[in-house]
């Protein structure tokens, strides 16, 4: 296996896009990356697109040879495939970008995620991405994500005293990274009392406690680390890609409080890169519901378990420590378009550790982490990426 | 553009009904209470089972007739704006030029722009009679919309009208300019044959009733040299209390100028009715000389707005007849949900 490096990058405003159309934001976002990289579309070999329901929300399925055709390159016969896996489809279909470079089977590719759920009634677009938990078995009841993420959230408090204050600190952390970044859903800081005395949800989650539907694409150029610097003097290296799978139901897990497809999925990523979390300066996280951000601190060993909400709450990921979590505003802030998420997420890393984003910037930053979920947890993605000196 | 026409009189109508949101609320085993905070609403009007949009144009143009002391001979058009005309095919409008006395020489015909029809037809009236095709011409806003039931629309959707005769003499609110914002935004539709409406969600927000009451405040003050401080008054298309308040804030009017103009909280969504109830309700308590922007909205979508003046005529204008709307505001009946599902069809009943 040869080593990946990412070229470029690119990514759609996210939020509620309604003036713009499915292909529009996959063809902006693939543009963008395909300039960032300094590459032309005659390079590439192939183009992965992360999506978790368009026929569902769109009416449109087969989209990766769509966005293929929008974008001017029908012509040029790429491969073009799409890959889902609910809320981690664009974490997936980095992981097949890399292994096809990795491997040797081609050369660059783009790898997309872009997702449309505003076209729907909000109503309908909780009943799709509820269908990324398991049907038969919690859905068709009438379980929705939120309420499941509820439950965990509750039995997360019961075992380890984690407070509804600690929850809500998770979201006013997502809000003020938010303020500071231009292609975020949310703009607006929010205090720790709206958190508290928003609307209900699926308790003990209220309104802010959820990320928002939103619509946006993002895309990343992939290509060898060896041809790297012909492109681009800032190279960031893709130093682990590992995908885990758990039980699709909440309750078939080993316990609710952990995910465990989180913490091998995390565990296998270090081993590859030989690292270890105190190695990682900029990390996002799925942080979906306040509840999945502890769980992902934790898991992926950032802090021991059952510590995650005191230390969200303490600002340890603020930027204070020596790690700072979710700088984009996270999903909660810079909005959950969901088969985007995932290659949003990598957008972010490679503009920190290349000492592109601006008021966000942390200073110094090497080593990236990215860590994807789907559903409650039956689907992990984690990356790593190292900035090449 | 100084139009030489305007109001010469109004008259308005509410149903005595009201339901609470809280009331609603339980039914649905959701906080109505909340949604009613929410919503910025307290109670909406309900009308009874024998009442409909023809029923309360006619009440809201009687009042209109007899406080203008005209003959209804003398109308030369008639137009109903309303989104639940009872007859998909046969016009309220001909019922309720009968029902006055008006017909039979007279042009009438029902308008629909979603909650902007009533103003619509107040803008056709304008044109008539600034033509000098007719004397006057009346323009009725009237609505008893509903919403599903536990649908988010069920809290606000109420009933009511208000009528404006439009003419040349007698003018108590002379109306400087009119101007339209339209686009084709969908928001909210009912369908050919659907009993209830539906709606984009939040869809209806940003980029359908803000964007177009914004815009088309803004075009009208931009083409009369005003701002908002020049405006004693301002009237929105008020779907609940909270949206009319947003836009007017953002638009720079303070709470004073809004507070006559804001009936919603009160009585409900009357659709069509709307922003008429709420400039009825300024014309109730207006003195000479005082200035009114109107801007309503229709989903759909378009806005029209009205940069409106009363006159020395309205200090003569006889009040005393036809009930102030501030009576409809404060009066009514609490009903529970039971009267209410019975009064407006929502129990399925055997037989035919």
């Amino acid at each position: 296996m040869r080593d990946v490096a990412v070229l470029g990058v690119g990514m759609t405003k996210f939020g509620e896009l309604w003036d713009r159309s499915f292909r529009e934001i996959g063809i902006e976002a693939g543009f963008q990356a395909l300039v960032d990289a300094k590459l032309s579309s005659a390079d590439l070999g192939a183009l992965y697109l992360g999506n978790m329901a368009s026929g569902s929300l769109i009416d449109q399925e087969h989209i990766a040879p769509l966005i293929l055709d929008y974008s001017g390159l029908a012509g040029s016969h790429l491969p073009a495939i799409r890959v889902e896996g609910g809320g981690a489809s664009g974490a997936l279909a980095l992981h097949e970008g890399w292994l096809a470079v990795a491997s040797g089977a081609y050369d660059f590719v783009v790898v997309g995620g872009a997702e449309k759920l505003t076209d729907v009634p909000d109503t309908e677009a909780n009943r799709i991405i509820s269908g990324t938990a398991d049907h038969e078995w919690e859905t068709v009841f009438g379980a929705t994500l939120p309420g499941l993420w509820g439950m965990v959230a509750r039995r997360h408090m019961h075992d380890f005293g984690t407070t509804r204050e600690e929850l809500a600190s998770v979201a006013v952390r997502a809000h003020e990274m938010g303020s500071k970044n231009p292609n975020a859903h949310f703009r607006n800081r929010i205090s720790l009392e709206a958190v508290l005395h928003a609307s209900p949800v699926a308790e003990p989650l209220g309104m802010f406690d959820c990320a928002p539907l939103s619509d946006g694409a993002a895309a990343v150029v992939l290509g060898p680390l060896e041809r790297a610097r012909k492109f681009t003097d800032t190279p960031i290296r893709l130093a682990a890609s590992q995908v885990a799978c758990d039980t699709m139901a909440l309750h078939h897990r080993r316990e609710l409080t952990t995910l465990d497809s989180t913490v091998l999925a995390a565990k296998r990523a270090f081993t590859q890169a030989h690292r270890a979390p105190a190695d990682v300066q900029v990390a996002e996280i799925d942080d979906g519901y306040t509840i999945s951000a502890l769980l992902a601190v934790e898991d992926i060993g950032f802090v021991a378990k059952g510590a995650g909400g005191p230390s969200y709450a303490r600002g340890e990921f603020s930027g204070q420590g020596h790690l700072s979590v979710n700088t984009s505003g996270g999903l909660k802030a810079q909005g959950r378009p969901f088969g985007a998420v995932g290659v949003a997420q990598v957008v972010e890393l490679v503009r920190q550790l290349r000492g592109e984003a601006k008021d966000r910037q942390v200073s110094g930053a090497s080593v990236g982490l990215a860590q994807n979920v789907a559903g409650t947890g039956a689907t992990s993605v984690v990356h790593l990426f190292e900035r090449v000196n | 553009m100084a139009l030489e026409a305007g109001i010469v009189s109004y008259g308005a109508y509410v149903p005595r009904y009201r339901i609470t949101p809280a009331e609603i609320g339980q039914v649905w085993g959701t906080d109505g209470a909340a949604m009613g905070l929410g919503l910025g609403i307290e109670r909406k009007s309900v009308p009874a089972p024998d009442e409909d949009t023809i029923t309360i144009s006619t009440e809201s143009l009687r009042a209109a007739l007899v406080r203008g002391a005209i003959d209804p001979q003398e109308l030369g058009a008639l137009y109903i704006g309303s989104e639940s005309h009872p007859y998909a095919v046969k016009p309220s409008s001909t019922v309720v030029a009968q029902a006055v006395g008006a017909t039979p020489l007279l042009t009438a015909a029902d308008f629909e722009f979603a909650c902007k029809a009533g103003t619509a037809a107040i803008q056709t009236c304008l044109g008539l009679v600034g033509a000098k095709m007719v004397r006057y011409g009346v323009a009725i806003g009237a609505d008893t919309s509903q919403g599903a039931p536990g649908d988010a629309l069920e809290y606000s959707a109420s009933a009511g009208g208000a009528a404006f005769i439009i003419g040349r003499e007698r003018v108590i609110a002379l109306v400087h300019r009119t101007l339209s914002y339209t686009t084709d935004t969908p928001d909210f539709w009912r369908r050919e044959g659907q009993r209830y409406p539906s709606h984009g969600g939040r869809f209806t927000g940003e980029p359908a009733y803000f964007r177009h009451v914004t815009e088309c405040a803004h075009k009208i003050m931009e083409a009369s040299g005003t701002t908002s401080k020049d405006y004693q008054h301002v009237v929105f298309h008020q779907p609940n209390g909270k949206f009319p308040v947003r836009v007017g804030k953002t638009l720079g009017f303070s709470e004073a100028q809004m507070k006559k103009g804001l009936v919603t909280p009160r009585i409900g969504n009357t659709y069509s009715a709307a922003a008429p109830i709420g400039l009825a309700n300024v014309l109730d308590t207006a003195r000479a000389g005082e200035r009114i922007l109107v801007v309503g909205y229709g989903s759909g979508a378009g806005s029209d707005a009205f940069d409106i003046e009363t006159t020395e005529e309205i200090e003569r204008f006889d009040r005393s007849f036809g009930t102030p709307v501030e009576e409809f505001l404060s009066g009514g009946v609490n009903i529970p949900y039971a009267t209410y599902a019975k009064f407006r069809g929502k129990i399925h009943m055997g037989g035919s």
